[in-house]
């Protein structure tokens, strides 16, 4: 008996964060330089945590199971860790590849995919043991292999993703776990650089690095193949340097508009989603890297690569007008909007800080250490389709 | 003005240029967190690759120095590399390349 009790109290003592509580509150933060994430809860803006020992997180990106308890971390060293948030420990970790980009979760909650560089392709895993389930290479023509970028879930239990050196785009349908179905779709333009999908997960936009344009694909009507939306968007103007890639993940929908960024630039593009034709072009103070709507879709906040990437600016949808301009600090990297859009999280990198704003005041509400923060992600995304 | 004076002056004024330095530490170190940060955003944080190839001592092997500033002052047309002239000036790109080169990119030794 008394060993037992002493057994409970180490077992207590072997830290979880918290008593019991939910994790819909909760989020991360990569902190890329020292390979570590920040647990953070949104409900007094506060840090709450470290987990260590994550390798390489340039571009780190992450997913969470359906129970939204853990987490999983996708390095640039191929990586590909499943985080506890509510015991702050790492539970599973696999070096599936050399280089890698990203993932995404299965509808089921199941399976867990990585888009990799090195080697090109995709892998997907079991999402309890990170154990291999199916190795998707991306090869195409004679024996090349293309990188992977755009990797997203979509209903079916499917996951789409784009192939940047191969212009094209794959469906795979997991719906039987040991036999995926491909379907290719290739010519969908020159150097896809990310992708997005629709919160209904109907529709999927790769952005074109090679050209203008972006490629359509409705995931409701394969048969109809890719097609190509804003062909001409800068027709006959000079492209400006392009110092970040932009991203596709954060899908600004305002009613039938989206809001995108362009490439090359420094514009954010209206697209009417009625007929895929462009709405409108917002001249705005530099490279867009991410253009997000907050949830109610009012508001679109824009940041920027170099040299503007300490400056944000915000997008009134129903005007598009520009409403507000902020200076957050040096290296404004990414932003999340809390599930309800009240506040607003930015990683200032160069200043080691993320900061919280109020999205109706912009009045700066907190401000929480990190290390090299870059990517932020709640815990809300875990039941959204293609977070 | 005589000739030697304009030698001198020009001397003087190419000399950053030839010697690739020196620059001001404070510029060194905004530099240094530039090639991790954001060339590492495409580069990878430790140089090993991404979207762009690695950048590791091995892969730049018979590469000069000058040649890897042009790349960076100009980019490469047909890729995703920009060109970084409107932010860099030649003897912060030429330094940058030395850094590159010399394996010190990573911050494990030297300045």
């Amino acid at each position: 008996m008394k060993r037992s009790v002493a057994g409970l109290l180490l077992a207590a003592l072997a830290l979880p964060l918290f008593a019991a509580r939910g994790t819909g509150d909760l989020g991360l933060v990569i902190e890329r330089a020292s390979g570590s994430i920040q647990i953070v809860e949104t409900s007094g803006n506060t840090g709450i945590g470290r987990v260590e020992g994550l390798g390489d997180l340039s571009h780190a990106s992450a997913v969470y199971s359906r129970d939204a308890r853990f987490a999983y971390i996708f390095g640039r060293d191929g990586g590909l860790t499943r985080v506890d948030i509510l015991d702050g420990a790492i539970t599973h970790r696999n070096l599936q590849a050399g280089n890698s980009i990203g993932g995404a979760i299965s509808q089921d909650g199941s399976l867990v995919a990585v888009s990799n560089y090195e080697p090109g392709g995709v892998r997907i895993f079991d999402s309890a043991t990170l154990q291999l389930v199916a190795d998707i290479p991306a090869s195409y023509g004679q024996q090349l292999s293309s990188k992977v970028i755009g990797l997203v879930d979509a209903p079916g239990q499917k996951f789409v993703f784009a192939l940047w050196d191969a212009g094209e785009i794959w469906v795979v349908d997991m719906s039987e776990r040991g036999n995926p179905q491909i379907t290719k779709f290739s010519d969908v333009g020159s150097n896809p650089y990310d992708a997005l999908i629709t919160p209904d997960g109907r529709y999927y936009i790769a952005g074109l690095f090679g050209e203008d344009g972006m490629a359509l694909l409705d995931l409701w009507n394969l048969d109809a193949g890719v097609r190509r939306i804003l062909p001409d968007y800068g027709r006959g103007e000079q492209k400006l340097p392009v110092y970040k890639m932009p991203h596709l993940e954060g899908w600004a929908v305002a009613g039938d508009l989206a809001f995108v960024p362009a490439i090359g630039r420094h514009e954010v593009l209206v697209i009417d989603m009625r007929d895929w034709r462009q709405a409108g072009r917002i001249a705005v103070k530099g490279q867009p890297v991410f253009v997000m709507a907050r949830p109610d879709g009012r508001q679109v906040w824009v940041n920027f690569a170099l040299p503007d990437n300490d400056t944000i600016q915000v997008i009134d949808t129903q005007s598009l007008a520009l409403i507000r301009e902020l200076k957050p600090g040096k290296g404004v990297l990414h932003m999340e909007f809390e599930p309800r859009g009240e506040e607003v999280w930015l990683s200032v990198r160069d200043e080691n800080r993320v900061d919280v704003y109020d999205t109706a005041s912009f009045a700066r509400k907190a401000s929480i250490e990190a290390q090299k923060p870059s990517g932020i992600f709640f815990t809300a995304r875990a039941h959204r389709i293609g977070l | 003005m005589t000739r030697s004076a304009w030698l001198a002056l020009s001397l003087l004024l190419a000399a950053p240029l030839l010697a690739g330095g020196p620059l001001p530490a404070e510029r060194e170190l905004e530099l240094r967190n530039l090639l991790i940060q954001d060339c590492g955003s495409c580069h990878g944080l430790r140089l090993r690759g991404g979207l762009g190839p690695a950048l590791l001592p091995q892969q730049l092997q018979g590469k000069s120095a000058d040649y890897l500033s042009l790349v960076i002052l100009e980019g490469r047309p047909g890729t995703a590399m920009p060109g970084w002239r409107p932010l860099l000036s030649p003897a912060e790109a030429q330094w940058m390349a030395r850094l590159l080169l010399d394996g010190t990119a990573l911050g494990d030794k030297g300045t």
